[in-house]
This record gives C-alpha cells, structure tokens and sequence, in this order.
C-alpha cells in the first residue's frame, strides 16, 4: 500500500471497511498478472459486426470520443470491442424486453421503442443506408470521409437530416449511448480499456467502500480506479 | 388439468417488502403459509456480493434486477383517444424482479406522508374552500388517519432500520428536525447519516433564506443495529450502490436485511420461485377466494394453490393487474365514475436544478440512496393552494448518490452530446457538481388509469394491463412553482453555471428517460365499496379473505417516496387480520 501519501487514516479505512480485505487482495492479484496486451483493434476478431460494420464503428466512435485533446478517446478505450461484444449478446437481441407485435415504428419517440428490430438489427439495416447516404452526400462511405466531413455526416444523423426509415431511425440515438457506455463501463465488458475514462474524469470505479469520505468536504479524493476483475489504474 | 397443491393457511402472492411483513407476522400466529415469488431467489450472498454488484453497465443500464418485459409489462397511452403501445424497454419506471422485489434496488428514502396528505380532500375544503378543486381530479381522503397508523408507521421503521433525527417527538418541535412532519410517538431507530458536502452546502443556503434544514430519512444504517426480529445491519461505508443494486453489506433496509432470514427459520412458512401468479380463483357465489393459479416454471405447468387467505403483494401494477383479471371488482370507467378497479393511477412530479462548481469537489461517487439534507418548506401542509393555483407539494433534496459516470454525468447547458466538446466537458465538470431535486405529490385525476389492453398479451396469454397516463396542469402548474422558488437559492450558491429541468405546461409523459417507480392506487382505499376496491384495512370490497398491500392502496400518491405509507399500511392490514379477521372471518367493514 504505498499509494497513500498524505492520507494516513487510509489504512484504518480498509482495515475498518468491509470491502478492505477484498480490495487488498485484489490489489495483490493485479500485480502478479502483469497484463499482456490486448489485440489490435484491427485484428480483433469480431462477435457480430461485418468488417464493413467494424469499419463505420470503428471511425463513428473515434469521432463521437475523438482521441485528440484532453482524456482517452473511443479508440484507446477500444469502445468499437466494446459494441462488437454488446451486439453479440443479450442487449442486442434484445432479450428482456417486450418485442411481440403489432408494431407501430411510427409512433412519436416519447412512445418510447416501438420498432420491430433489436438493437443488433437495426446497426445492421442503419449502417449501409447511411453509408450510401454518405457516398451520394459527400462522395464516400463514412469511413473514407475527412474528420470534418464526418462530423458534419454524424451532426446530420443526429438531427434527422438523413432520411432513414421509421424502423431504425433510432440508429445514432443508440450508437451514441452504447459509444458513452463503453468508454464507462467496467472493463470486463471490452471497452474502457485500462480505466482510461475513469482515469481522466475521476471515478474510483469499483472501490466502492468510503467511510472516511462523507464529511471530508471539497477535498479531492485521492486513489485511482480498480475495476471488478482486481486491476488498477 | 392444474396440478393442485396441498391447501395453507394464507398464501402469500409477492415476496417484497409487504409480502415479507404479512409472512413474518402471520407465521407468528402459527399458520400454514406459502409465498410465492414470480422471480428468482436471491440473497445478500451471493446475489449482491462485492465486487461483482459494483457494476453499473450491468444492474445501472441493462437493469439485470429488474422486471424483465418480455416476461411482464404494461401498454401506455396518453389519453382515451390513443392506442396504448407496448413498454417494451424498461425507462420510466422499473419494477423490481425476485425475492425483495423493489425493496432490494431502491434508495432507501423512508417518508412518512404529512398528517394533513391523509386527509387531503377535508384539508382543501377546509381550508380553501371546495371551488378551488380543479375539475376532473378525483381528491380523496384515506379512510384510516395518521394519528391510526403512527404505531404502524413507527413499527416498520423499527424493522427496516431507518436512520434520522426526529423534528416532531409527540408534538414538541426539535431543532434540527423536520417542524413539519407528522408527530413521531419515538425518535429513529438510528442517529442521521453524516453530511456531505453539497448537502452542507444546500443545508447553508436554506438556513440563509429562513428555510428548515434537516437530514433525510434514511433506509441505510448509521451504525450497527438489531432489529426486533432480530436481524442485523452494519453502518454504510457510502459505496454509492443503492438504487438498482443490491446492498453488499447490510447496510440498506431491504426484506433480504430486514426481514427475509428470521422469516425463513419459521418452520410453517415456505416460499416458492419461479411461481408466477396468474388469478385469484374464487368461490362460485364470488364472495370468497379459494386460493390462487400459478405457473410453475420449473415444472411448465399450471397449479392451483388453495389457501383461506389471499395475501396480494406484488408490485402495485402487478396487483392491479391481477385484479383486473381476477374480477375482484368492476374496472373504473373514467366516463360514468363507476367501477373502481385501476381507478386513481397516479405517479410522481419531479424537478430539479444542477449546479456547476470548476473549482470544488464534490465526490459524487461518495454517497448512497437516501443521502441527503431536505426541507420541507415547500410541502403540501405549507403552500397556500388558493393563492397559488394548484394542490400539491414538494420536498428538496440535495445529497450526491448513483455518481456513477454512464448514467450521472450533469453537463452544463450548451455542451454538446459528442465529440472533442463533450470529452472537455466531462474532464472538467466530473465531480464539479451538485444538484438540488424537487420530489412533488401527483393527484388522480379521472383521466389516470388502468384497465386490460385489448390487443397486446403476455406469454400465458392474458391481456396486458393498461396504462392511461399524462401530466396534468395541477401538478405541473406545482412543478413549475418549485423552479420559481428553487431557481433563486440555487442562484445564491453563486455556482459557475445552472440547468434547471421542470415540466411546464403541456408536458407531456415521455416513457423513455427514467422518471421514478412511485406508481400508485389502481386498487384504492375507500370509506365505502362504490369507491374503491378496498376498505381502510386494504381488504378487498369483493372478497373478503383478500387483502391488497402496497401503493395500489394510495387514494392519491403524497409528496414522498411511497414506502413508508407502504410499510406503515402493511403493518396495520396484518395487525387487523391477527386481532380482528383470524377469529372471525368476515369484512371487517
């Protein structure tokens, strides 16, 4: 534990918190791994995506999360693993939710989901359906445009400037919100590679133990992320 | 051919908090029980085990605690003129799943509703005249009052282990404490939870503007403690995991922590999974239930349990549902007022503001569900109603709790939801704010309820309940008046920058972003059968070896979160059946 200075009652913290002996073990298991490298996002081999899918996720999340300026970007935190897995599973079939019809995709968005596709369906219809808009609007598919050309592709999606039909025109809403979740969540689900995200904003991840912290007021807490499997950042 | 089981005593439809309470107080009394749980079985271990339910992608956004729509929902509509389409995808509200039901993913806000909110249609009349009762709402009072309940109240509070600081002890007013709560007969159980600092911060600001601060009451424990049955929590060490999640360490009032381990040592209750209700079955002249049907996943078949008592305690929409299905009464029809079945749905009317602060920390991570200093200047036993246009209030609270990034991350307003503005932004604002929510009472209107949808159907074949629901210019015209009083203390904090988010008039209920799970009534108390479905006892009008627990019951929903009326109301049905009912079966009105 030599990550305290300046923070002597940390020790007392652990050892009087539940969570104590976990996270010490944790900590310990962490550095005996010694984490080999993941593989190149281009090597990947993918769940669900095609490789013209990957191609679009890979550059729509790179412009969503750019890597430029302060903090990660969606391509260190490896987001696209992150969907790729996603879509393979439980959430892009969408297992939990009532999917029995008659559908009405047309129904206002404050109806809340009313298309017949999941999640995983619907990047699989959306994506080529932009790409063409892309080509016949700026001259390429997504993935070949400039920076500048596919920001102003995405700021069109996003506004309902592309016409896509009632059934996927939720396409950029979730991209967006899987793209947000995959820099956030745990690591085990594929992205967020490293506790990046969580590295740069400040959030201790799984520590989830703070007894001594309540009334140290407008004091910035001082430890790093780990994540659910033991790694720490 | 249903399977029949060895008949009980009572069976018991719901393994949440209600479901809990009248299994513990009738094995008590030395009867033959079953509940019967539609979910899964689950415990403090290994269910809600460190680290893995730290996990926000999980339990926080694909809501793995909740009720699976697939398996169970509702359709919703607007008004009479719409087609209700299918809640496909949890968002506005999220029913729990599972033993503990909701009682295990909530956030611990314990309440008691204000005396006057029992009676809230006399209060009106009284006090501002019957003219100014907007028409088409349908204000009520309960049938039983707080001076009834207070033991009952103060009962379950015992039992669930709430912490916080008593404003009103038999009628003296403390310092410190809430002036304009109902009369506690005892202080809590438990000291308050430390204050953090956006909670000082607010608690400051009130006190500058002659507000009455005081801390929140609590659903996590402060210290260790016993309760009377003899289960035990340790203090919270503020992980910040309470709504959707489990409680790892005992510290969040929960019927696992509470209840679920002295109930399950009585040798004449048993609780099944993956048992399913489908109806309540009843006597051929209808004036009794002979027990209940219900599908046996495991078997894949359906069974009849025959029981003398009917206990409903599944989630509020369930219990209506069911119901409606069973025929324990007549479906509301909102044109003539008759009927009472899914009568009175009603819901929550929140607000709040976000303030921005680059150059303070706030930990946001640090916290818990019931976090928090509140006041209650603004609450329906305070405002004058006639002068400002509408019936209702509010309590403010301002505590950190969920700062967990993928779903807590306040912006100021003008940045954009992508790309190199968005990644500064949350560099600069995670953990560089604090917020202030306004949580306000919803009346029942006629327009508000719930009947059977007459296309859409679950996977046992039976209609789908319906939702008929928006918001109503009373209580946005009460939401709006928040932000008219909250807009000028947040400005006296002096933050960077503001966002305030009120519905206003002609909001209109948008299913997707979630709102709370303080669904209410459907199945409402009443003084008389042409009202409600139920009597002051929450015993079924219909049947009388029924009883209704939980917020189905709630003539109007109050200001609070609804679990302490919950709990208080759950101790008062159970202590009618032991002391009134059981020697003499019959409608105890």
């Amino acid at each position: 534990m030599t990550d305290l200075p300046g923070y002597p009652s940390r020790r007392n913290f652990l050892k009087a918190s539940a969570a104590g002996v976990a996270l010490s073990g944790l900590a310990a298991q962490a550095k005996a791994q010694e984490t080999t490298p993941p593989v190149p996002l281009e090597d990947y081999d993918r769940a669900y995506l095609t490789a013209a899918e990957w191609a679009f996720v890979m550059a729509a999340t790179a412009r969503l999360i750019p890597s430029d300026g302060d903090g990660p970007g969606a391509i260190e935190t490896r987001v696209p693993v992150f969907i790729d897995l996603q879509l393979a599973g439980d959430y892009g079939t969408a297992d939990d939710w009532y999917m029995e019809g008659p559908h009405d995709p047309d129904a206002e968005p404050a109806r809340g989901w009313q298309t017949p596709l999941t999640p995983a369906e619907i990047y699989r219809q959306a994506i080529p359906v932009f790409d063409a808009w892309c080509e016949e609007t700026h001259g390429a598919t997504f993935a070949e445009l400039d920076a500048e050309r596919k920001d102003a592709a995405l700021t069109s999606l996003q506004n309902g400037d592309v016409a896509l039909d009632s059934e996927i025109r939720d396409f950029f809403t979730i991209l967006l919100a899987n793209t947000k979740e995959g820099y956030f969540a745990d690591p085990q689900y594929g992205g967020n590679h490293e506790m990046q995200s969580w590295v740069y904003i400040g959030f201790p991840g799984a520590r989830a133990a703070y007894r001594a912290w309540p009334e140290r007021h407008n004091e910035k807490y001082p430890l790093g992320p780990v994540s659910i499997s033991g790694e720490r950042a | 051919m249903a399977r029949q089981e060895k008949k009980k005593d009572v069976v018991i439809v719901g393994l949440g908090w209600t479901g809990s309470i009248a299994g513990i107080e009738l094995a008590q009394e030395g009867l033959d029980i079953v509940a019967l749980e539609r979910g899964h079985d689950q415990n403090t271990v290994p269910n809600f085990e460190y680290p893995q339910q730290i996990d926000e992608l999980k339990y926080g956004v694909r809501l793995k605690m909740m009720q699976k729509p697939s398996q169970q929902t509702v359709t919703v509509r607007r008004n009479g003129d719409e087609t209700a389409l299918p809640y496909r995808q949890l968002g506005s509200f999220l029913p729990g799943n599972g033993v503990g039901g909701a009682g295990t993913h909530w956030n611990g806000l314990n309440w008691r509703p204000q005396e006057v909110e029992m009676r809230l249609r006399s209060y009106v009349e009284e006090t501002f005249g019957a003219d100014i009762i907007p028409e088409g709402i349908n204000l009520g009072d309960y049938p039983v009052s707080y001076d009834e309940l207070e033991p009952f109240f103060t009962q379950f509070e015992k039992v669930a282990g709430i912490s916080g600081y008593a404003g009103n002890l038999n009628g003296e007013i403390r310092e410190g404490g809430n002036p304009f709560e109902g009369w506690r007969s005892e202080d809590f159980p438990m000291p308050p939870m430390p204050t953090t600092y956006d909670s000082s911060k607010f608690r400051d600001a009130a006190t500058a503007m002659g507000y009455h601060p005081f801390p929140a009451s609590a659903g996590i424990a402060s210290t260790s403690y016993v309760n009377p049955y003899g289960m035990q929590m340790g203090p919270c060490n503020f992980c910040g995991f309470c709504e959707r999640y489990g409680c790892y360490q005992y510290s969040k009032s929960s019927p696992q922590t509470s209840i679920l381990g002295a109930l399950k040592r009585y040798p004449n209750f048993e609780y099944r999974t993956e048992s399913e209700v489908l109806r309540v079955e009843l006597a051929e002249d209808g004036q009794t239930a002979t027990g209940v049907t219900y599908w046996d996943e495991a078997a894949q078949e359906e069974v009849f349990q025959p029981a003398d008592i009917v206990i409903l305690s599944s989630y509020q929409l369930n219990n209506v549902h069911l119901m409606l299905l069973s025929g324990l009464g007549e479906a509301y029809d909102p044109l003539t007022g008759e009927g009472t079945l899914g009568k009175n749905y009603a819901y929550q009317m929140n607000g709040g503001i976000s303030m921005f602060f680059r150059d303070e920390e706030f930990n946001p991570f640090v916290g818990h569900g019931a976090n928090g200093i509140c006041i209650d200047d603004f609450s329906i036993s305070q405002n004058d109603f006639g002068a400002e246009g509408f019936i209702g209030g509010s309590y403010w609270r301002s505590g950190t709790f969920n700062g967990q990034p993928i779903r807590n991350m306040p912006l100021p307003a003008g940045t954009p939801s992508w790309g190199a503005g968005w990644k500064q932004a949350i560099g600069e604002n995670y953990g560089h704010a604090m917020s202030i929510g306004s949580h306000g009472s919803h009346m029942a209107y006629a327009n508000n309820h719930l009947d059977l949808d007459p296309t859409y159907t679950d996977r046992h074949g039976r209609p789908l309940m319906r939702m008929t629901f928006n918001w109503q210019d009373n209580d946005l015209k009460m939401n709006q008046f928040m932000k008219s009083k909250m807009e000028p203390l947040a400005a006296s904090m002096n933050p960077d920058s503001m966002r305030s988010g009120f519905k206003g008039e002609g909001a209109e209920y948008d299913v997707r972003p979630y709102q709370t799970t303080h669904n209410t009534g459907g199945h409402i108390m009443s003084e008389n059968a042409r009202e409600g479905a139920v009597n002051r006892y929450c015993q079924s009008w219909k049947a009388h070896n029924v009883f209704a627990m939980g917020a189905g019951n709630f003539v109007q929903n109050t200001q609070y979160n609804p679990t302490g009326l919950v709990g208080g109301l759950a101790y008062h049905t159970v202590n009618a059946i032991r002391t009134q009912y059981l020697s003499n079966p019959r409608p105890l009105v």
